[in-house]
């Protein structure tokens, strides 16, 4: 399956129907797809730290909430995408190690309000979710219909 | 201090291959007292590699692993996780719990893993403090089994503060026809960078 485009740790990528993005081992990342359910041009972010301001190695725009979403929504738009018709669905920011009270264990839950601070800026729906918990997540994203899978080890697959 | 790891000199993984090596001396004596049989070990690899090529080493980031945590106090603050792959946690439990045939990820083989990460890790961050004169302390340990990509999201995330690549210490013991490989992954807290390369004797960082 030639469609199949693999998203890294830090990276973001867009795509046309019939593209499928994945990401394989999401933990405390956030995967972040977007979608224009008319056009089926699909991106998919995978963003390990919340703003790119509290941070002066911030030369790679994929690694952050703010800049990543931002990025990857003016590449779907050329290829394509209305922007007013995309929503987002999101998936990620498990805490794998039970630590309390310390606040970057708490990485992934900042994770996820930067990211839906960031989709909430942008006035991008969030259609479904599925986040938090101690597990591990690779995530599937269908341009064909919007669909996202969540693979987990030991807490079965769903689709949202 | 612009990117850390970018700048990572030869200088500077020679030291943290010393101090592997010492660790790794230490921590295969402790085990070899610890199953009264005698344990080899190979001398420490220090590779820096970029956040995405990580889970390779472990056979790609949907691979299980487990993973044991810990938070590092004192002179520095930071974290050290020591990761073992599925078959290198087979082959501990074994080493540790001889004709036992349990589930290998049931609630006895986790303690044990856990027991021996915390040995490993101990020894590994006493021969840091001897070599560099800094006081630290490593809490309880914390476990998790599960792709190596999730697992490896929590050092990708700390060092992304300042780099876009990880620092990795492999470790290998053998015993006998067994081989165990683990990994350490030494993550200082960002504002305690420059006190631990400082106390390596790299003075261009202060």
């Amino acid at each position: 399956m030639s469609n199949i485009v693999k998203v890294g740790m830090a990276e973001y990528k867009a795509v046309l129907y019939p593209g499928i993005l994945i990401t394989l081992g999401l933990g405390s990342c956030v995967g972040i797809c977007l979608y224009d359910p008319i056009s089926k041009v699909s991106g998919m972010a995978h963003i390990m730290l919340p703003s790119s301001k509290l941070i002066k190695n911030n030369s790679n725009p994929g690694k952050f909430a703010d800049t990543a979403i931002r990025n990857l929504l003016e590449e779907m738009i050329i290829l394509g995408a209305d922007r007013k018709r995309i929503i987002s669905k999101i998936a990620g920011g498990a805490q794998m190690f039970n630590f309390m009270s310390n606040d970057l264990m708490r990485i992934g839950e900042r994770n996820t309000e930067a990211v839906k601070d960031e989709l909430n800026k942008l006035k991008i729906p969030i259609v479904a979710e599925e986040i938090g918990g101690n597990y591990g997540r690779t995530i599937e994203f269908y341009s064909e219909n919007g669909i996202l899978k969540i693979k987990t080890i030991g807490h079965g697959t769903i689709e949202i | 201090m612009s990117d850390y790891l970018n700048n990572i000199n030869n200088q500077i993984i020679d030291i943290l291959k010393e101090i592997g090596n010492i660790g790794a001396g230490n921590a295969a004596t402790a085990l070899a007292k610890m199953i009264n049989k005698k344990i080899n070990m190979h001398v420490p690899k220090v590779n820096v590699l970029e956040f995405n090529d990580v889970p390779y080493l472990l056979g790609g980031p949907e691979v299980l692993v487990t993973g044991v945590y810990f938070k590092i106090e004192g002179d520095i603050d930071g974290s050290i996780l020591f990761l073992l792959d599925k078959d290198s946690s087979k082959t501990l439990i074994k080493l540790l719990i001889e004709g036992y045939d349990g589930d290998i990820f049931d609630e006895f083989a986790l303690s044990a893993i856990k027991e021996v990460g915390n040995i490993l890790t101990g020894s590994y961050i006493s021969s840091l403090c001897s070599l560099t004169g800094l006081n630290l302390k490593i809490s309880i340990p914390s476990l998790a089994i599960d792709m190596a990509g999730a697992i490896l999201s929590v050092p990708a995330i700390h060092f992304g503060q300042v780099s876009d690549k990880i620092l990795i210490i492999e470790t290998q013991f053998i015993q006998d026809k067994y081989n165990v490989r683990g990994f350490f992954f030494l993550i200082p807290d960002y504002d305690s960078y420059g006190t631990l390369l400082n106390s390596l004797g790299v003075s261009e960082y202060e």
